[in-house]
């Protein structure tokens, strides 16, 4: 009778399929995140056994070193120290005149030395309290248990050091910050300003196409070749410059181009094509209507793209700058390449300097053989993805601001 | 019948003070080409001062690549050429020579969408002045070209307002007072009225209307009931087999309407295509 045979039912369960298929997708994602996130919190938190090198014991018998005074306190540091470490010391600062706490603080570092002897995890710590003071009262019987948190603002403030209960980020953390401040200050000028000529200047003819082909590629060069690209452009090839010689900056010792302002330059160059694109999808979502509504007016150019254009796409180039400079916080591979310290306690002082970053200190610390490194490393992640969200955070707010001065001035 | 007389004794009239008419616009053999596509093919056109000319015609006849010419707006379309002369104030400004820039400025345009910038109705108005370099009263020129576009005692009160909050017709008035706050001598509008309500279009009518006072306008419209209600010169436009927009006839619109000398007008008025 009719041509139409409504398989309604039919219909409904194809949709539906595809409608748990897609559930299912998320759910897996999710799962996949938190999965990511349980490691590294895992990892960060926990129980330590805490051993002394030196009983308080072997130094007064009633082990309270508080009975002691300072002079006493000072023949234990020269008598259990090497001559050299007690000549810097009162180099830096006479023992004799210094405080007893600093004394005392001194003698607990050196001579008493409480070292984390083992370390457990968050679940075990939960899940297996009972058979870790077992452990430790077995086999270290003169260590005690502590819960600790690896990610503590001793962690944060420290410098680099071999001890993993002393090592710190600070250092990696000033150094991923001044990095990221520079690949911004030159990738985002540069990408946002030859969008703009690719986008509203430039006509459409074979050489541009094929510009434009060519940025879509770099976009998907492997990190690392822009590494070696950063190793023998700016390393070697602009060392006067990026060593800061040519300023007067930075000692001859480090000044071998292996500096900030070198991987600033090489991260921004990683991040500079996925600017460039995103840049460009922006200004072509903004309407032809409204530049035709400038030109008709009798406005140049410049004066359309500045007045219109620009205002009009700066939230959609902001999100993709902040997607591109998150993808240069995490790199490590590039940054390897031209020459990361991994061992480096002094902070960097200017963009002349040495330095580490997060990534590099995370994978230095993985790749220790102490197993306390682990949660060192794991705090570190934490404290790196702290800093993208941050970062993301207040780069979100900023362009979601600017949209919404947009649609209601 | 009588009245019919009376027109055409009204047109003879036309026709006798013909030679005083003053042009402000000509096009003279103007030929436009997007790539190797022939668009516009040998279009002869004039834009009498302070009179309204209406462009009517089908979808694709070209009737609007004609206006954009006017104001050299085609060349902003890449690998478009425009070929003929385009006589304005004596000067043919088609010509790589003359300043497309200030061309745009004597020649302001008005699109079919209304196309306000996402600023407040002050900004609107303002921009346009002070980037053609104005020094004058910035607020007596808002409320002046407010005025004239029929918009100010709507406005007043809210000038800070985003223009994006106006109604459409509103923002079509807005961006008519925008496009005389920078005093042109001649306003295009492409169908300002086609994303518009009866009323809105309406008002559109009435004011230009008013405008035509002190501005040539030519418009490009669909509606042609529009086109015999505003304008004074109606030309039509149509597309031959090889798809090339031409110029099927041009004269006073009474004329056109009633007595359309050529058959494809005819039908097309009459409602038989388009």
């Amino acid at each position: 009778m009719s041509n139409f045979n409504d398989n309604i039912k039919k219909r409904y369960t194809v949709s539906n399929l595809w409608n748990i298929i897609f559930t299912f997708a998320t759910i897996v994602a999710v799962f996949m995140l938190f999965l990511l996130l349980m490691n590294i919190i895992n990892g960060a938190f926990g129980y330590v056994a805490i051993q002394n090198t030196i009983e308080p014991t072997e130094i007064i018998s009633s082990g309270n070193l508080d009975e002691l005074d300072e002079s006493q306190l000072i023949e234990i540091l020269e008598s259990n120290l090497s001559k050299g470490l007690i000549r810097r010391y009162n180099f830096e600062n006479p023992l004799i005149d210094r405080s007893k706490t600093e004394i005392m603080s001194l003698v607990f570092e050196r001579i008493i030395e409480p070292r984390v002897v083992k370390s457990w995890n968050l679940k075990e710590s939960i899940l297996g309290r009972n058979a870790i003071i077992e452990y430790t009262g077995r086999e270290y019987p003169n260590a005690h248990l502590q819960f600790r948190s690896w990610l503590n603002p001793q962690f944060l403030i420290g410098s680099q050091a071999s001890v993993p209960e002393l090592a710190g980020i600070r250092t990696a953390i000033l150094g991923s910050m001044m990095i990221i401040l520079l690949t911004i200050a030159f990738a985002f000028p540069i990408g946002v300003g030859a969008a703009i000529y690719l986008k509203e200047y430039a006509t459409d003819n074979k050489f541009t196409r094929f510009i434009q082909v060519n940025i879509y590629n770099l976009s998907g060069v492997p990190s690392i070749i822009y590494g070696l690209l950063g190793l023998a452009v700016f390393v070697r090839g602009m060392e006067p410059f990026t060593s800061g010689a040519m300023f007067g900056y930075g000692d001859p010792s480090t000044a071998n181009g292996r500096t900030i302002l070198a991987a600033g330059m090489t991260l921004a160059l990683l991040i500079l094509p996925i600017i460039i694109i995103n840049a460009q999808e922006a200004l072509r979502a903004v309407p032809q209507t409204m530049r035709h509504a400038g030109y008709g007016i009798g406005a140049t150019k410049w004066q359309t793209i500045w007045s219109h254009v620009l205002p009009h796409s700066m939230d959609r180039i902001m999100t993709g700058t902040i997607l591109a400079v998150s993808r240069a916080i995490g790199e490590t591979a590039p940054i390897v390449v031209i020459g990361a310290s991994t061992f480096i306690s002094v902070d960097p002082s200017n963009i002349f300097s040495k330095f580490t970053t997060l990534p590099i200190q995370i994978y230095q610390w993985t790749s220790r053989p102490q197993p306390e490194f682990r949660n060192v490393a794991a705090a570190a992640i934490l404290v790196l993805l702290v800093m993208l969200l941050t970062m993301n955070g207040f780069a979100i707010f900023t362009r979601n601001k600017i949209s919404k001065n947009r649609r209601s001035n | 019948m009588s009245s019919l007389m009376e027109k055409k004794m009204h047109k003879e009239e036309n026709n006798i003070v013909n030679d005083k008419k003053e042009m402000v616009v000509s096009l003279k053999d103007l030929n436009v080409y997007y790539g190797d596509f022939h668009a516009v093919d040998n279009v002869n056109l004039n834009l009498e001062k302070n009179k309204v000319t209406a462009l009517i015609g089908p979808s694709g006849c070209g009737k609007s690549t004609v206006l954009r010419s006017i104001n050299r707006m085609n060349e902003l379309l890449p690998e478009t050429r425009v070929t003929g002369e385009i006589v304005f104030d004596g000067v043919n400004i088609n010509n790589p020579k003359i300043d497309a820039v200030s061309v745009r400025r004597r020649i302001g345009m008005v699109f079919q969408k209304p196309n306000p910038f996402p600023k407040s109705i002050y900004e609107n108005i303002s921009w346009g002045a002070k980037i053609n370099g104005y020094n004058g009263d910035m607020d007596e020129l808002v409320e002046n070209s407010l005025r004239k576009a029929a918009l100010w005692e709507e406005v007043k009160d809210k000038l800070k307002q985003s223009a994006m909050r106006l109604s459409g017709g509103q923002q079509q008035r807005l961006c008519i007072a925008r496009t005389i706050a920078v005093e042109p001598e001649v306003i295009l509008m492409d169908e300002p009225a086609s994303a518009l309500d009866p009323i809105a279009t309406g008002r559109i009518e009435e004011l230009i209307f008013e405008l035509k006072k002190n501005y040539t306008i030519a418009i490009v419209t669909h509606n042609m009931h529009q086109a015999g209600r505003i304008s004074d010169y109606t030309s039509f436009f149509l597309v031959n087999e090889d798809r090339k927009g031409h110029m099927v006839e041009y004269g006073v619109t009474d004329d056109l309407f009633l007595n359309p000398k050529d058959i494809r007008t005819e039908e097309y008025i009459s409602g038989k295509f388009g």
